[in-house]
């Protein structure tokens, strides 16, 4: 598809580089994204990579729209979709239908059983294609298309910190309590957002997650661990 | 010895504000950030601190503040209720738009905003605290910011980073800023495409008002239902403030400074820079309409905004007060060195 420029305003644009959720097109957000952070034109203020489009955020006192886009042109020209590979995190997971309220009805809509739904959700290797919607909450994909379907009709009004869940082709892991209209499958114990770590955001766009099914003995050992502060996430790093 | 203001009664919502929290939006971290960053600008201008520097956004009802410090010099802008108390006076009521000297142990009460949704507090020199993310601006939805990322709580004490005045007399502003009146400016976009011709005529038509689920966050507007071509739904992209997104019932939500970094609703157009501190200052019930202008028209806006912001601060001028010297100002100005030069002071004040 042919790349879109569309106008949020006088402050920032959206750079669309097609309408699918799909790896290729989100690689080419990030190869942007990551070209203009290295080399940011004059006045660029951020961007921001969502699943098929970059916002490009701009001071219109020190810059122009004209300027940004030509700069952004440039850029996109010299481009290349090659971009470092993400780090590759081991999250844990404890399935347990208390931790994951909605396992058994998931499971039921599904046909499956709810230790298939955990270990199909347990199989893949996901790719964070964004972060949205609260600091540190990631939008991961793509679930197998078994799991597949679509978001809760009601959405709950208060989801726990930590819950994992799915929802489309979509997996994530709440990083606060929050309302959420997700299936929620299982807990994380180790906080996707922890002010008091050096970066707070565990996750960023581009790394890559595998959920590593761990029981409640070990959930709790973990939680323990991060609540008396001695667990550092970055154990939670494979070698990829 | 520190310098603070402690604070006595917290008020209702006050947050410390900059001008916003940017560069961690990949991250999902929102901008958060004054509503209203004339103001911010201004009433840091009165007390000589950079444009940017962290203030106090107070919306609703103000809190109470004790000065611990040797004094402080402090100005206040927006429609802000103000008294000072002071040991062995009257209690007196202060201007908001101008700068005032506060000495220990001065009670400076900040009453009800009314009239817009905030107005804002500076101190001469600023707030010593830490930043996060390299701001002041309070996200309270995360907790993230100053104070743990709250609004101002019972005795907190806000430390400052000068203990003592600055040199020379208070300052204020000729007249209040002026926001402009009519209908708020927007570029449409980036959805627009996804709207019916019909609904983008009512948009840039009707009257809307400001419905009562209305914060930092964002204002949800009530008025005639827009129609989407199809779904409302598109695949989540970034949001800016001044977004205005509109879900599948058809009434458009105004997204202002604490809006999450990324959604998935269409949306029909984006406030202009230059109109984001109007939109700032609604407040429930509101009425409000838009009218559609280009990137180009709003760049244009915006510079000659710009503009008259410079001019404002560059219109600052020692306190004169009606009817009345200003006692403050002179003895700070002239009693010290012993003459009162009326002429070269520019006081057109009558020799008393």
């Amino acid at each position: 598809m042919e790349i879109r420029f569309t106008t949020a305003g006088d402050t920032a644009f959206n750079v669309e580089f097609g309408e699918a959720i799909d790896r290729a097109t989100n690689a080419r957000v990030m190869a942007l994204h990551a070209r203009l952070k290295a080399e940011p034109p004059p006045g660029l203020v951020e961007t921001v990579p969502t699943f098929r489009s970059l916002l490009v955020v701009y001071d219109p006192v020190a810059t122009g729209r004209r300027e940004m886009q030509a700069a952004v042109e440039a850029a996109l020209a010299g481009s290349d979709a090659a971009t470092a590979e993400g780090r590759l995190w081991r999250l844990p997971v404890c399935y347990a239908p208390d931790l994951g309220p909605d396992l058994a009805e998931l499971a039921n809509g599904l046909g499956l059983t709810t230790e298939r739904v955990a270990e199909l959700h347990g199989s893949a290797e996901y790719f964070v294609y964004m972060l949205g919607f609260m600091p540190g909450f990631g939008y991961m994909g793509d679930l197998p298309a078994e799991l597949e379907r679509p978001r809760r009709t009601e959405p709950r009004v208060r989801v726990p910190a930590g819950s994992v869940a799915v929802a489309g082709r979509l997996t994530t892991v709440y990083p606060w309590e929050s309302p959420g209209g997700w299936h929620l499958i299982g807990r994380c114990p180790v906080p996707l957002y922890d002010a008091g770590r050096a970066d707070p955001v565990l996750l960023a766009a581009g790394d890559r997650v595998r959920f590593e099914a761990v029981d409640r003995a070990a959930f709790d050992g973990i939680a323990q661990a991060v609540a008396a502060g001695r667990f550092d996430p970055a154990c939670l790093r494979a070698a990829s | 010895m520190s310098a603070f203001l402690t604070v006595v009664r917290p008020g209702l919502f006050a947050t410390i504000q900059d001008l916003g929290r940017f560069g961690f939006q990949e991250l999902g971290m929102p901008v958060a950030g004054a509503l209203d960053p004339v103001a911010l600008r201004l009433a840091n201008a009165l007390v000589g601190n950079p444009p940017g520097m962290a203030g106090l956004e107070i919306a609703l009802l103000g809190p109470v503040l004790r000065v611990d410090a040797a004094s402080v010099r402090i100005a206040a802008v927006g429609p802000l209720a103000m008294s000072l108390e002071r040991e062995g006076e009257a209690a007196r009521p202060l201007e908001p738009h101008r700068s005032h000297t506060l000495r220990q142990g001065d009670l400076l009460r900040l009453g009800a905003v009314d009239g817009a949704s905030v107005a804002y507090l500076a101190v001469a020199g600023g707030f010593a605290l830490a930043p996060v993310m390299g701001s002041l601006s309070t996200y309270v939805r995360a907790g993230i910011g100053p104070l743990g990322g709250r609004p101002l709580g019972q005795d907190d004490r806000l430390p400052l980073v000068r203990d003592g005045v600055p040199d020379g007399p208070d300052v204020e502003l000729p007249q209040p800023p002026e926001y402009g009146i009519g209908p708020l400016r927007v570029v449409l976009g980036p959805q627009d495409d996804r709207f019916t011709e019909q609904a983008l005529a009512t948009f840039l038509s009707a009257a809307y008002h400001v419905g009562k689920q209305a914060d930092r966050m964002g204002l949800r507007l009530e008025g005639p239902a827009l129609k989407h071509r199809g779904s409302a739904d598109i695949p989540s992209d970034g949001l800016v403030t001044g977004s205005i997104q509109v879900p599948g019932n058809g009434q458009p939500i105004l997204l202002l400074n604490d809006h999450q970094t990324a959604g998935g609703y269409a949306k029909i157009a984006t406030v202009i820079s230059a109109d984001l501190p109007r939109a700032g200052r609604l407040r429930p019930g509101d009425r409000l309409s838009f009218q559609a202008v280009t990137v180009d028209e709003a760049e244009a806006i915006r510079r000659r905004q710009e503009q008259a912001i410079s001019g404002w601060i560059r219109a600052i001028r020692p306190v004169r007060p009606a009817g009345g010297i200003d006692l403050e100002a002179l003895y700070a100005e002239n009693l010290i060195s012993g003459t009162v030069d009326i002429v070269n002071g520019g006081s057109d004040l009558p020799l008393v």
